[in-house]
C-alpha cells in the first residue's frame, strides 16, 4: 500500500491531470473508468471471496450446531451465549485478537466473519426447526415417520423460510463487516475506502466507489436470496 | 376392501406423574372389527389418552391393548403407526406438502409405486368429496371442512385396518360439521374399518356410534353399550345426566319409521303422509306440531306402507 502513497502525495493512482480528480469534485467518473480494472474490480472480487467464505463455512457450521441443538434441547442454551458473546466483541479488536494465533492472513478476517456469521444463523435456523406446528408433529408421529423422516420431511422443509431470512442477514451484514477487513488486509471493498481515507485530504471518489459497490453486492445477494426463497417454498402464498 | 381389526382394551392404567387421579383407570373394553365405537366423556375422563395408548403416542402403566389378538407391544412402533390411520382436531396437515403429498405419505414411506400412490390418491380424494385437482393444491388453499377431509384421506391412504379419530370435527362450523359426521358414516359403511372415535358430544356419540363408552372423571368406564341400550338403561345416575333429560326423544332419534310395528293402512286413511327414513322422533315432533294422533308412513315409491298413531309412542320406548 505505501507504494501507491509514494506515486501521489495527495491523489491516489495519481498520473493524469483530470481537473475532476486533481480538485477532488464529488464524483468523477473518469478515475472510476481510470481505475476499474486496477482498483475497483479486484476489491469487489476480493469482497465477494470474503463473504462467500465467511458465509459457507458460518453456515455449515451454524446449522450442524442448529441439529445438535434441535436433537439436544439442553446444548442451545451454551451455544446461543457463546455465539451472543462473540458478537459483543468489536470486530477491529477480535482482529487484534486473533493476529497473535493466525497472523495477518486471510484466516483472521474469516475466523471473525464466521463468528459472526454464526450468531446470527444459529438462532435463526434453530427457530426455524422449532417452528413446526404440535398439531403437524403429532400427525407426523401419529402417521409412523421415524424421527429422522419427521426431520427431514417436515421439520426442515418447514424451517427454510427461517433459514433464508437468516441467511440474508447473515449476508448483508457479513458484507457490511468485510470492510473492516482491509483494516487488516489489503483485500476487499474496504481497501479502496481505507486507502483514501488515511489521505491529508480523503478522496471522495474512491470512498463512494467502493462504498456503492458494497451496497450494491449487499442488494444484489439480498434479492437473489429472496428469489430462492420463492422458488423453495411455494407453500407460503396463499392463492385460495 | 381391507379386513378390520378387533381392538381389545385389557385392564388399562395410565397415571401422570405428579397426579393422584389416574388419567385411565383399570379400563377394559372390547371392539369388535368393523364397528364404529365412540369413547365420550367430559374432560379428565381420559378419552383422548386411551385413544393415543392404542398407536402409543402415550404410553401405559399396567395391562395390555390388543389389536387381532396381538399386543401392540409386539410390532415395531413405526410399522404399528404405519397400520393405523389417525385423525386429529386440528388435522396436521404438512404445510409444505400439496394434498396429493399429503395424501400419499404413509403410501410412499411403505414405498408403493408412484402409479399406486396416485391412483390411490384420486380414489381417496373422490372417497371423501373432494376433486382430483385438489390434489395439486396447498392445505392453506383450503377451508377448514376441506382440510379435514384431506386429513381423513391421508388416514385412509394405506388403508388401515383401524382408524383412530381425535375430536375429528370439533374445530367445524355445526354445518360443516353435521356434513362430515353423515359422511364418515357413509363412508363406514363403505370401508368397513374398526374406528375409534372420541368426542366430548354426546349427541355426537349418540349420531355417530355403533357403541358408545362413556368414562368419568378419573377414567373409569362408566357404560359401554349400544346408543339405545344406554339411552334405555342409563348404568347410574352419571351416566344420566351426561345423556341428558330428554333420552325417550334420543332413542326415538335413533329409529326411522321404517323399523318400528305400524298398523295397517286402511284406504285414504287421515294424516299426513311421511317418508319411511323419517326418524320417530320427527314425525312424533310433527304430529305434535299439527295436532294430529297418526301420520301414514309412504315407501320411496309413494305407496302406503302403514300407519304409526302417537299413541303408540310409549310402546317403543
Amino acid at each position: 500500500m505505501s507504494g501507491r502513497l509514494a506515486d501521489g502525495p495527495v491523489i491516489p493512482n495519481f498520473g493524469h491531470g483530470d481537473p475532476c480528480v486533481t480538485g477532488d469534485h464529488t464524483f468523477c467518473w473518469s478515475w472510476v473508468k481510470a481505475h476499474w480494472g486496477d482498483t475497483l474490480q479486484p476489491a469487489l472480487i476480493q469482497h465477494v471471496e470474503l463473504t462467500a467464505i465467511a458465509i459457507g463455512i458460518g453456515f455449515v457450521l451454524a446449522f450442524t450446531l442448529a441439529l445438535v441443538a434441535h436433537r439436544y434441547r439442553r446444548a442451545e442454551q451454551p451455544i446461543g451465549v457463546l455465539s451472543a458473546l462473540l458478537y459483543t466483541i468489536p470486530s477491529l479488536a477480535l482482529f487484534q485478537i486473533l493476529v497473535p494465533f493466525t497472523g495477518i492472513t486471510r484466516t483472521t478476517v474469516e475466523v471473525a466473519l464466521v463468528a459472526y456469521t454464526l450468531v446470527i444463523l444459529f438462532p435463526n435456523i434453530v427457530a426455524g426447526l422449532r417452528s413446526a406446528p404440535d398439531d403437524v408433529l403429532e400427525a407426523a408421529h401419529g402417521m409412523g415417520l421415524t424421527r429422522r423422516q419427521v426431520l427431514t420431511r417436515v421439520e426442515l422443509p418447514l424451517a427454510v423460510p427461517a433459514i433464508i431470512g437468516g441467511l440474508r442477514i447473515a449476508i448483508v451484514s457479513t458484507i457490511a463487516i468485510a470492510t473492516i477487513a482491509a483494516f487488516l488486509l489489503p483485500q476487499g471493498l474496504g481497501y479502496p475506502i481505507f486507502n483514501a481515507v488515511k489521505l491529508p485530504t480523503p478522496f471522495k471518489t474512491e470512498i463512494y466507489s467502493a462504498g456503492v459497490l458494497a451496497i450494491a453486492l449487499a442488494l444484489a445477494c439480498d434479492a437473489a436470496l429472496v428469489g430462492v426463497k420463492r422458488a423453495l417454498v411455494p407453500w407460503s402464498r396463499r392463492t385460495a | 376392501m381391507s379386513a378390520a381389526a378387533e381392538i381389545a382394551f385389557d385392564h388399562v392404567t395410565k397415571r401422570y406423574a405428579g397426579r393422584d387421579a389416574a388419567a385411565v383407570d383399570d379400563l377394559a373394553l372390547e371392539i369388535p372389527a368393523g364397528e364404529l365405537c365412540v369413547l365420550v366423556g367430559p374432560s379428565g375422563g381420559g378419552k383422548t389418552t386411551a385413544l393415543k395408548m392404542v398407536n402409543r403416542l402415550i404410553p401405559f402403566d399396567s395391562g395390555e391393548i390388543r389389536i387381532d389378538g396381538r399386543s401392540i407391544y409386539d410390532l415395531p412402533l413405526i410399522e404399528l403407526r404405519r397400520g393405523i390411520g389417525y385423525v386429529i382436531q386440528q388435522i396436521g396437515l404438512f404445510p409444505h406438502m400439496t394434498v396429493g403429498e399429503n395424501i400419499g405419505t404413509v403410501p410412499r414411506l411403505l414405498g408403493w409405486p408412484k402409479q399406486k400412490i396416485s391412483a390411490r390418491t384420486v380414489e381417496l380424494l373422490e372417497l371423501v368429496g373432494l376433486e382430483a385437482a385438489d390434489a395439486k393444491r396447498y392445505p392453506a388453499q383450503l377451508s377448514g371442512g376441506q382440510r379435514q377431509r384431506v386429513g381423513l384421506a391421508r388416514a385412509l391412504a394405506a388403508d388401515p385396518p383401524l382408524l383412530l379419530m381425535d375430536e375429528p370435527f370439533g374445530a367445524l362450523d355445526p354445518i360443516t360439521r353435521f356434513r362430515l359426521q353423515t359422511e364418515l358414516l357413509r363412508l363406514h359403511r363403505e370401508v368397513g374399518k374398526t374406528v375409534i372415535f372420541v368426542t366430548h358430544d354426546i349427541d355426537e356419540a349418540i349420531q355417530m356410534g355403533d357403541r358408545i363408552a362413556i368414562l368419568r372423571q378419573g377414567g373409569v368406564l362408566a357404560q359401554y353399550d349400544t346408543p339405545d341400550a344406554i339411552l334405555a338403561h342409563p348404568a347410574d345416575d352419571f351416566v344420566k345426566q351426561f345423556i341428558g333429560e330428554d333420552r325417550a326423544l334420543r332413542r326415538l332419534a335413533l329409529r326411522t319409521l321404517e323399523h318400528i310395528p305400524l298398523e295397517t293402512a286402511v284406504e285414504a286413511a287421515p294424516g299426513a303422509r311421511l317418508s319411511k327414513h323419517t326418524s320417530v322422533r320427527n314425525a312424533v315432533s310433527q304430529m305434535l306440531e299439527t295436532n294430529e294422533e297418526q301420520i301414514v308412513v309412504v315407501d320411496d315409491d309413494g305407496s302406503e306402507l302403514g300407519i304409526f298413531r302417537l299413541a303408540a309412542t310409549g310402546a317403543l320406548l
